[in-house]
């Protein structure tokens, strides 16, 4: 029971993470449809800016709200100088814009920073919770809190305000959206904008567990990507879903199976479940745009 | 700060203004395909800025043999594909004397044939045995391999009654490598691997692996085969699930960065590592302490940064070269060559190199201390 406990909490973890990175996904499908994969870099970038400011003597707490607002610059500039320019191209196109954001944002971060590996202090301590004979970081359950918040937020802004509405109205058509009255463009800035914050957070939080370094970007969004496909693609439930079912599997088939296979359980789990019901395990079809 | 800055650039421009016409083809050229970027890069940017230290150095004391040295420096972002065309172009274009380089395992595989083929000498920095095993005519190498630091291990080991051991290694191509070489060397050091586990190098969470070797009945010591943040991270969890075993990582973190990352959880975790690491805490009669402080002291004050093991790999290449030239009294590849393979109790800050046509490391177990991390600071065992 000890160990089923500890697999289990390992998955938690994990899966926490993989939710954060999953959720970057999500408004930014939600407005143009497009998949930002420079998302692991703005975690990458919220945790880098955070350990320097720290470094340079700033109080933790200013130095991680001065890093999300400058990552927000960042993904709201990424928006104005490339997405944008680019916004008749058809939507491979801008994905690959974004593929060519993340290298840029990479590269950036190795001349500006370092390439060593930083951690920040844990928020409430090191010593691990023990239940049943399993133990769990508290900087774990901190993670599951933060995505947590961030899925109610994302919520509220979608389905309880007019703006949340306007950025649906903007992916499902463009053209209607901005007949209606809808700046789309700012929409879609928008969204890069708030999808930095999410990831920049994500980044702050995670940082005490997994580390960082100028180049955790790729594997954040290769796994949050695929968290995010597992849960349904553009629904904050389905991506935090998507990350805890995702973490999960990798603890106990590396448990339960084999360490050196459960890249390969995980990764099969996702296509059977893809296979089964292609939009996800919480995603719908989307209507058909005529 | 910055007028320092300042006036080493406005020295540099000077310096180039006035010698670059005379000097470019008088100079010995020594090549160097490094890793400065990528993955790899906190190996080779510690060696790039080592070589460029010591190479200024050197020809502010007026060279060897009365011929200054010119660095010809690549970065091949670890690719071994690049590491290749960079070496190619070093050696037809430039007509390198010789190369001291190759950051990684991979690049210097891909490299070797062709010094093989042109005949220069290549001291590569890079780890694995198979670059030194067979034997090859033109290539050396300084590293430690991960074959001695298995049996370092497992002397201490034996030496404290723990001959049953679990292994968890991650699945890069250090730890795979490192892995192969300790399973082999288990049973000749009279050591029995009782159960492995494996992780990914990018995993956020072992403890799951942990677990499972918790359960596992009379293993006596664990033994963690990686490099980068992922020993950090097990040994994190090794503390998080209560586990109290004697705890070896590997010389692939012995750089200051591993306690940062481990914090407290690090206390009491052994590993093999060069001398570098001790340099002020040796005992006065240690051989190698006045090299390791000096080189250690240099680095610090010239780059503001701690000084690693991997930046003095690429020192003790450059000086078995520079040392090799000198006894030549020439550059000539040939006898350069027969030079570096007859270095005898050299002095380096891995260890004591003494080569021979048979060994082209020339590094005995005594190059590798058991150190332990107590209070967050590395202390000598023995």
């Amino acid at each position: 029971m000890a160990e089923f406990l500890q697999f289990a909490f390992s998955g938690l973890t994990a899966g926490a993470v993989y939710a954060l990175a999953a959720l970057g996904f999500t408004l930014i499908f939600n407005s143009c449809g497009v998949i930002n994969f420079a998302q692991g870099e703005f975690v990458m970038l919220g945790g880098m800016i955070t350990v320097f400011l720290s470094l340079a003597g700033l109080p933790l707490p200013l130095a991680a709200c001065l890093a999300i607002v400058a990552v927000v610059l960042v993904g709201f500039g990424i928006h104005v100088f490339a997405i944008d320019r680019a916004r008749d191209a058809t939507t491979v196109a801008l994905i690959v814009i974004t593929i060519g954001a993340s290298i840029f944002l990479r590269g950036a971060a190795q001349v500006l920073f370092d390439k060593r590996f930083h951690t920040l202090p844990s928020w409430f301590g090191d010593n691990p919770i023990v239940v049943g004979g399993a133990a769990i970081l508290p900087q774990s359950l901190a993670v599951l809190g933060v995505a947590v918040v961030i899925v109610v937020l994302l919520w509220a802004l979608i389905d309880r305000t007019l703006l949340g509405k306007a950025i649906v109205a903007t992916a499902s058509n463009q053209l209607a959206a901005s007949l209606a009255g809808i700046n789309t463009r700012l929409m879609v800035g928008l969204s890069f904008a708030i999808s930095a914050a999410i990831g920049s957070a994500a980044g702050i939080v995670i940082t005490p567990i997994m580390f960082t370094s100028y180049d955790i970007g790729t594997l954040l969004a290769l796994k949050g990507f695929a968290a995010a496909m597992l849960g349904g693609i553009g629904h904050p439930v389905g991506a935090v879903v998507g990350g805890i079912v995702l973490g999960l599997s990798e603890a106990f088939s590396a448990g339960y199976f084999s360490s050196q296979y459960k890249d390969a359980v995980a990764l099969v789990l996702l296509l059977a479940v893809l296979f089964a019901c292609p939009h996800g395990l919480l995603g719908r079809p989307s209507p058909e745009r005529v | 700060m910055l007028n320092w800055t300042k006036l080493v650039s406005l020295a540099a421009i000077c310096f180039i203004g006035i010698s670059a016409p005379r000097d470019v083809w008088a100079d010995v050229k020594i090549g160097a395909v490094l890793s400065i970027t990528g993955p790899a890069s906190f190996l080779g940017d510690p060696e790039k800025k080592t070589l460029d230290i010591y190479i200024d150095d050197i020809n502010a004391k007026g060279g060897v043999n009365g011929e200054k040295l010119q660095l010809v420096a690549y970065d091949d972002g670890g690719d071994a594909n690049a590491a290749r065309t960079f070496a190619t172009r070093a050696l037809d274009e430039d007509k390198i004397a010789a190369m001291v380089g190759g950051t990684t395992t991979g690049t210097t595989l891909a490299m070797m044939p062709l010094f093989e083929e042109v005949e220069i000498p290549f001291i590569s920095l890079a780890g694995a045995v198979q670059i030194i095993e067979p034997v090859r005519k033109w290539v050396f190498k300084t590293p430690h391999t991960d074959r001695m630091a298995c049996e370092k291990i497992f002397a201490d080991a034996k030496k404290r009654g723990l001959t049953t051991v679990a292994l968890i290694w991650g699945t890069g191509a250090f730890g795979k490598s490192m892995r192969e070489q300790c399973v082999a060397a288990a049973s000749r050091s009279g050591i029995t691997i009782a159960h492995e586990e494996s992780y990914s190098p990018r995993d956020s969470d072992i403890t799951p692996q942990l677990t499972n070797i918790r359960g596992k009945a009379g293993i006596a010591a664990v033994i963690n085969a990686d490099f980068g943040q992922g020993p950090a991270i097990v040994t994190r969890n090794y503390r998080q699930v209560g586990m109290q075993l004697p705890f070896y990582q590997s010389h692939g973190v012995a750089s200051k960065q591993f306690i940062e990352l481990a914090g407290p959880a690090a206390n009491g975790v052994r590993l093999p590592a060069s001398a570098l690491l001790v340099a002020d805490k040796l005992p006065d009669g240690d051989p190698q302490k006045p090299v390791v402080v000096a080189y250690a002291h240099t680095y610090q004050d010239k780059t503001r940064q701690p000084v690693s093991t991997f930046g003095g790999h690429a020192y003790d290449g450059l000086m078995i070269l520079v040392e090799a030239a000198k006894r030549a009294g020439t550059f000539q590849k040939s006898k350069l060559r027969e030079e570096i393979e007859r270095t005898k109790n050299f002095i380096g800050t891995g260890g004591v190199v003494n080569m021979s046509p048979a060994d082209h490391l020339g590094l005995d177990l005594t190059a590798f201390r058991m150190l332990e991390i107590k209070n967050g600071d590395w202390s000598l065992i023995e």
